[in-house]
């Protein structure tokens, strides 16, 4: 008799080569399915196991994910720009000119960065208006919390530092504005705004701190503290911790009343 | 010998062999951080800039017509040739730095990006702009060229703050 589509899945797991990567084996009981997230190198930042309920669309409307998924699309169209783009005040322009025109599916993978950009800010904010109007900073999440300002400061300067590499007007006169708002800082304000800019006008120095700001340094730190923010749900107790679920709180109140209530007939 | 300070109850200071390497290595790597943070802020600070001088020639006097302002847009300044004389403002906005551009209908300097007005002599008339357009140093050189430093602020409408011809 053939052996099904699944058999043979089952044997290419059962193999030598396939276990020496993947060592938690076949089989579909609890603990194999445990160990496959547990033995994951990206999956263990996350429970090994969750409630339904947890991913259901009306716990989190997905906008993490949602989130998540947008700065992906944003790393793998914004490495192959990369390819085309010279950060150089001759060329810049002309680079985003041409993968606008010349270069084939040059205009997809640059609109489609710049349409993604847009949803990650937008999905950033909605993201922290669910988790604040729903109170899921609260214990014992509040670290999470102050991770997620980090990112989305992360978020708001990836934005910024891309905005200027097209190069053309708009660009200039919006790092010219949001340069010098930097120097409004107490004191160190003016440091800051050389520093940043490297010179005392939106230059070359300029482009090239931007170019290398928005395609290394920014984007590793924010893949850092994303890390840190996914294995922080499940040390936190997962999406849907059973300590903050409003039938928990109430059912604590109340027995709280009720021992108070019971002290007191004591102390009588 | 220790055990006598201890009975004493006298507080031990002293630290063991062990401790002293600890706290050499810490404070090693302490003073090798603090290192690397002031190199790093040295190495990223530059100490060469390829910007343009601040001195820039804006020609003989005689292409500026009695009354009229002009500006120059690639060194930002604007020359003015008023009946004291001629003299020079900083076109750049003195709220955020755009660039600020002669509204010859209204008689007024007026900046894009959000709404800052002045008058011909850098007077603030209205807008988010906090201080008004700084004047800069204006002078004829032996060719009868007159040449504008943008990195010196002279007082506005000071007899020297002029160049007349």
């Amino acid at each position: 008799m053939a052996k099904t589509i699944d058999q043979h899945f089952d044997d290419l797991r059962g193999t030598r080569v396939w276990r020496s990567i993947f060592r938690s084996g076949t089989g579909s009981s609890t603990l194999k399915r445990a160990l496959a997230i547990q033995q994951n190198v990206f999956l263990h930042l996350f429970s090994t196991k969750v409630r339904t309920r947890m991913l259901s669309f009306s716990a989190t409307w997905y906008l993490g994910t949602l989130t998540l998924g947008t700065f992906l699309i944003l790393v793998a169209t914004g490495i192959p720009l990369m390819f085309y783009y010279h950060p150089s005040v001759p060329q810049a322009y002309a680079d985003t000119k041409d993968l606008q025109f010349v270069v084939s599916s040059g205009l997809f993978l640059r609109n489609l960065h710049r349409w993604s950009a847009h949803a990650m800010v937008f999905l950033v904010f909605a993201h922290m208006f669910k988790v604040f109007y729903r109170g899921a900073y609260r214990t014992p999440r509040e670290f999470n919390w102050v991770i997620g300002v980090i990112l989305l400061l992360m978020t708001l300067l990836l934005s910024y530092t891309g905005y200027l590499l097209p190069w053309d007007q708009l660009a200039y006169w919006a790092i010219t504005v949001g340069s010098n708002i930097a120097s409004a800082v107490p004191v160190i304000g003016e440091k800051i705004h050389f520093l940043l800019l490297g010179g005392n006008a939106v230059n070359a120095n300029a482009l090239l701190r931007f170019y290398v700001l928005h395609c290394m340094i920014l984007p590793l730190a924010a893949m850092f503290f994303v890390a840190i923010h996914f294995w922080r749900i499940r040390k936190d107790g997962g999406l849907y911790s059973h300590d903050s679920e409003p039938a928990t709180l109430r059912a604590q109140a109340q027995s709280g009343a009720a021992a108070n209530v019971a002290g007191a007939k004591e102390g009588q | 010998m220790a055990d006598e300070t201890k009975k004493t109850g006298e507080i031990n200071n002293d630290v063991n062999r062990r401790q002293f390497f600890a706290k050499l290595g810490l404070g090693s790597l302490g003073i090798a951080a603090a290192g690397t943070a002031a190199f790093a802020y040295q190495y990223l600070d530059p100490n060469v800039l390829y910007e343009p001088s601040p001195v820039v020639n804006a020609g003989k006097p005689d292409r500026y017509p009695l009354g009229s302002v002009t500006i120059d847009v690639n060194s930002g300044i604007y020359i003015i040739h008023s009946d004291e004389g001629y003299f020079s403002l900083s076109a750049v906005c003195t709220h955020l730095g755009c660039m600020t551009a002669w509204k010859p209908e209204l008689n007024i300097i007026a900046c894009p990006c959000h709404g800052s007005k002045f008058n011909e002599e850098g007077k603030k008339i209205e807008g988010p702009a906090p201080k008004p357009l700084p004047w800069k140093r204006i002078w004829l050189n032996d060719d009868g060229d007159l040449l504008v430093d943008r990195s010196t602020d002279v007082p506005a409408l000071a007899q020297d703050s002029f160049v007349r011809v």
